[in-house]
């Protein structure tokens, strides 16, 4: 800290006035509540007869010993791990796609990122009309060729695969257009020399286009699981985490935690551990990876 | 940009799956259009050439109060963005600009907000409206999204790059700091607030979960909650009335993108490099 002339004093009161407001929401509705969060997860959930007292660690005891957390956090784990590989696949393909010579480009772009523009509830809606039983699209079209299919939705076996399908739907065309750029800043030689050399397309894009994209790749993949944890609008639609919670992911618990159980005591132990996954994310992003791929 | 000369079954085949794929990602979207212009009858037959009709939009519309879910979502996506716009333009100078104690710490505590979204923070920013009385108010929507992290760290790395010498040259003509704020640092930056302004517009437009939890009355609820009530099973409404309520419902943001593609997809990709 240097504390000098004036000029070093008016810098320190104007950069903390222009900070104040947006500092002051941040704080708000940032910093305090999840520090509140993890207060309130060391207390039970106070009514009017018996107010909030403090009992140590026994919420996290009860969410060890509850099967639904641990039946949410292992569908949140298949989900997380199902998504983001593969939305990232598709977002590669359609970016290779759309950046070579292709008939009705501008319409085949357009086609791939148009869902990300879409609220989530709206195409909630569109898919849940798929997924229906009997008068649903996909069942009349298996039925056309003489296909028994399960209840898409009712079924434990197969609802999660459903919102997975809809989730990378939903992100592969966002994630697409990062991956169209980082390919546009490619320099173009390096392509020429590879099909000089007589290298396979498949070859070119494993050893040159595929580790010359890993920083987009990080950014996406980081961007790509915090939205597997924080978007949940299509299980409201589609499941409302049904049947007997085989959809249901750790954010859908918390809000059915906390606004329809009205336990808000260990919804905030469950938000703990969704803020401890996330910032162990933030953690992996800032030491182990951003060593090892350089950013521009 | 590269342009293969490819030729051949492999290249022909390609191009079919890249249509093919296109035609998977648009189908929902062309289904729902489809099926809202179509009676009900054919919707669930799938019988291609039944008659056109807008009975659907009509019933829609007259079974939930989708002008006034316009309106809120309307003023909630402008509230948001015109605070979100000073707000981070005021901090994103600050901390391209000026040399503050703690300046440091106190960017990393901004940044903070990328990972912990207020979408992670439902149950103790619904108390703290609680306490502040403000559930159910379109101003509760807004508040947890106003200070912006994203905006400003977006706008802080514009900043940056505006060279000194045009600072120094309106401070010698006499301006002000906020006057150079003003006049020399927001015209330069029109490009990163047109792509901010997109990015929040769309996100706000179409976001969800915690509109659904501060919000209980028809005059206050956004497009999204007023659609999720009006699609649910529960509420025994057909699939083409559903489909016409929501193609409402996502028409001028999709309209928007429509006509305005390229801004939209430069915006996102500028918004997403960081």
């Amino acid at each position: 800290m240097r504390i000098g002339g004036p000029v070093a004093i008016r810098n320190q009161v104007y950069g903390w006035l222009l900070l104040t407001p947006a500092a002051f929401l941040l704080v708000a509705f940032t910093h305090y509540p999840a520090v509140a969060t993890l207060a309130q997860s060391f207390f039970t959930q106070g009514t009017a007869l018996h107010p909030s007292k403090f009992i140590e660690f026994e919420n996290y005891r009860f969410m060890f010993d509850d099967p639904v957390f641990w039946k949410v956090f292992r569908n949140n784990a298949i989900y997380s791990s199902i998504t983001v590989p593969t939305s990232i696949a598709f977002a590669i393909l359609m970016a290779i796609w759309v950046n070579e010579k292709l008939p009705l480009r501008g319409l085949v772009r357009m086609a791939y990122f148009t869902p990300t523009i879409l609220p989530m509830i709206a195409v909630a809606n569109i898919w849940l009309f798929f997924y229906t039983p009997e008068i649903g699209l996909l069942d009349q079209i298996l039925g056309r060729f003489g296909f028994q299919s399960p209840n898409w939705l009712g079924n434990t076996d197969t609802v999660l695969g459903c919102v997975i399908v809809l989730a990378i739907w939903k992100d592969a065309g966002f994630f697409m257009i990062f991956y169209l750029a980082a390919l546009q800043s490619l320099p173009v030689e390096l392509e020429e020399a590879a099909r000089l050399e007589g290298a396979s397309r498949w070859y070119y894009f494993r050893r040159v286009t595929f580790p010359l994209l890993m920083p987009t790749t990080l950014f996406v993949m980081i961007n790509s699981l915090i939205n597997s944890f924080k978007l949940i609008d299509h299980l409201f639609i589609l499941t409302k985490g049904g049947p007997d919670n085989a959809s249901s992911l750790l954010l859908y618990y918390i809000y059915e935690v906390a606004f329809s159980f009205l336990d808000q005591a260990y919804a905030s132990t469950l938000t703990v551990v969704l803020l401890a996954l996330l910032a162990l994310l933030a953690v992996g992003q800032f030491t182990i990876l951003d060593k090892r791929i350089h950013y521009r | 940009m590269s342009a293969r000369l490819h030729a051949g079954p492999g290249r022909a085949l390609e191009i079919a799956a890249a249509w093919l794929l296109g035609f998977l990602w648009l189908f929902p979207l062309l289904y729902a259009v489809w099926a809202a212009f179509h009676p009900s009858q054919a919707a669930i037959r799938f019988d291609v050439f039944s008659p056109l009709t807008l009975d659907n939009f009509a019933r829609a519309w007259s079974l939930a109060p989708f002008d006034r879910y316009f309106f809120n979502t309307f003023v909630l996506v402008t509230l948001i963005l015109v605070v979100q716009l000073v707000l981070c333009t005021l901090a994103a100078y600050a901390f391209a600009r000026y040399e503050f104690f703690g300046k440091n710490v106190a960017f990393a505590l901004v940044l903070l907000q990328l990972m912990i979204m207020p979408e992670i923070l439902i149950v103790e920013n619904y108390r703290t409206m609680s306490a502040l009385g403000l559930v159910d108010s379109i101003l509760a929507i807004g508040l947890p999204y106003m200070a912006s992290a994203f905006g400003i760290f977006l706008l802080r790395q514009t900043f940056k790059t505006i060279p000194k010498e045009l600072e120094e040259a309106a401070r010698i003509e006499g301006c002000t700091d906020l006057m150079i704020l003003w006049k020399v640092f927001v015209p330069l930056a029109r490009p990163t607030y047109l792509a901010y302004g997109l990015v929040s517009i769309s996100y706000h437009w179409n976001n969800f979960l915690w509109p659904l939890i501060i919000t209980n009355s028809v005059t206050t609820r956004p497009l999204t909650v007023g659609l999720a009530i009006f699609g649910a099973p529960e509420s025994g409404v057909d699939w083409s009335v559903i489909s016409a309520g929501t193609l409402m419902a996502v028409a001028p943001l999709l309209v928007a993108f429509l006509l305005f593609q390229r801004q939209f997809v430069q915006s996102f990709m500028r918004a997403g490099i960081r």
